[in-house]
């Protein structure tokens, strides 16, 4: 029987970035420029997928902008009918390359913003006068009529002020705007005691949202994800493992999600000596986590296990030491209790931050 | 397009001058690969059932609610108010989720 085939494809385009964000999604061990798949690479990268059914192509990194050729990736998408999502940090845009994004059939912007207080937005993401240029940016893409998402990715140092982050995506026109707390694999684990939130101010964050959505719907969309760490139930991580998307680093390893490469023991492909659908359908890599099979107890039994698929298999890696066993966000895990361990141990202050920098982490030698 | 209750439907139904529209950044095409309409949204999508294929193949920014439900009674054999009905739920239920314009 063969996979059904992958609704969304998130091209990690460079490891380069001029942010240095603490909970950077990108792996510990980051790719060197040197290593990046060429333009022709990537053009067959995006022609495999439309053939395959994916749908949604997201144009990410690092900070995709750093690509000369990036209007030329998306121009190919646009021909081949794939919706184009620009995921980016906005810092490197200008008028010419959003008009030249536009004309190419850019579908969508996704703007990262680290907080709505231009000191504290800069000390997160690393960079002085950051958050200024992300303002400059977000009039930009407006002005090349392109849709525009506002991402925040909130934890213990700015979810105090959901409610301006709201109003500030309203402030600035757009469609949609993402509160996403921090999930805690990768950089994010790393940083963990200075990035989790507690619960009351979790819950403070949540009933603000619930209430603008309330008051915005209709105008404005608001995407809010959860952190783990005081859920009851685990996430529907990528939707199950190889059932929906497909991650591709820059040098061309394809991956089930973004932190796949974290999981010791798995090989993953790269797009260079196989096709994205003898991956997606025959992978050993990919056919590992897929469906339920694989599942042990609790999962095996449990009237959950096509909701949400066993959890994160990373953050289960990463906490348990077995990436087979049940996400400990699952109030049903046996390691549940040490979600509210962490908690407990992240202190009264928010320890210093490991900005996500190539050799930062520890262990990343 | 059934199973949306009595109650649900009345209040603040769409005026049927109203002229629907795919909401910015909407798309909605057919996939060769499924053999299935689809609609694509920022960060989203979804596949919408018959029925509702039906009703978003006539929203092009021009015709009004109206004219859409004149549309479907003129090739479907449920009475013209209850497809009236259906296809304002459903479209109001769109707009809440910004899919289209109403």
């Amino acid at each position: 029987m063969s996979a059904a085939p992958p609704m969304g494809l998130l091209l990690e385009l460079t490891h380069r970035c001029p942010l240095q964000c603490p909970y950077c999604s990108n792996p510990l061990a980051l790719e060197r420029a040197g290593v990046e798949l060429g333009t022709d690479a990537w053009l067959q990268v995006l022609d495999q997928a439309a053939a395959l059914g994916v749908l949604q192509v997201h144009f990410s990194g690092g900070e995709p902008t750093a690509r000369k050729d990036l209007a030329v990736l998306v121009r190919r998408a646009a021909e081949l009918q794939l919706y184009g999502n620009l995921i980016t940090s906005g810092v490197l845009l200008d008028a010419t390359m959003l008009a030249g994004l536009a004309e190419a059939g850019l579908d969508h912007v996704q703007l990262s913003f680290q907080d709505v207080e231009p000191t504290n937005a800069d000390r997160i993401g690393g960079l002085a006068g950051g958050h200024a240029r992300k303002l400059v940016a977000a009039r930009l893409i407006r002005e090349a009529r392109l849709p525009l998402t506002l991402n925040f990715v909130i934890h213990r140092q700015n979810i105090a002020r959901v409610p301006q982050m709201i109003g500030l995506a309203e402030a600035l026109g757009a469609q949609r705007v993402e509160i996403a707390h921090v999930q805690y694999y990768g950089w994010g684990l790393v940083n963990r005691a200075a990035l989790l939130p507690s619960r009351g101010e979790l819950d403070g964050a949540t009933a603000v949202v619930e209430a603008a959505r309330e008051r915005l719907k209709g105008r404005m969309n608001i995407d809010y994800v959860t952190p783990d760490y005081h859920a009851a139930r685990p996430k529907s991580c990528m939707g199950g493992w190889a059932r929906r998307f497909m991650n591709i680093t820059p040098s061309g390893t394809a991956l089930p999600c973004h932190a796949a490469e974290t999981l010791p023991g798995l090989q993953f492909p790269s797009v260079t000596a196989m096709s994205l659908a003898e991956i997606w359908e025959s992978s050993p890599g990919f056919m590992r986590f897929r469906g339920t099979e694989w599942m042990a107890e609790p999962c095996r039994s449990c009237d959950r296990r096509e909701i949400d698929w066993g959890g994160c298999r990373c953050q289960a890696f990463a906490l348990t030491g077995d990436a087979a066993r049940t996400d400990p966000a699952c109030a049903l895990a046996p390691d549940h209790a040490m979600m509210a361990e962490a908690v407990a141990a992240r202190g009264e202050a928010p320890p210093d931050f490991v900005y996500r920098r190539i050799g930062a982490a520890i262990g990343n030698s | 397009m059934s199973g949306v209750p009595a109650a649900a439907r009345a209040p603040g139904a769409p005026d049927e001058r109203a002229v629907p529209a795919f909401g910015v950044g909407v798309k909605f095409r057919f996939d060769q690969v499924r053999d299935r309409w689809v609609v694509l949204a920022p960060e989203r999508l979804f596949i919408p059932d018959a029925p509702a294929v039906e009703i978003l193949k006539l929203v092009d920014g021009q015709r009004s609610l109206g004219a859409i439900v004149d549309d479907l009674a003129g090739r479907f054999t449920a009475p013209r108010a209850q497809i009236a009905t259906d296809v304002a739920a459903m479209l109001s239920d769109l707009a809440d989720r910004g899919v289209v314009r109403l």
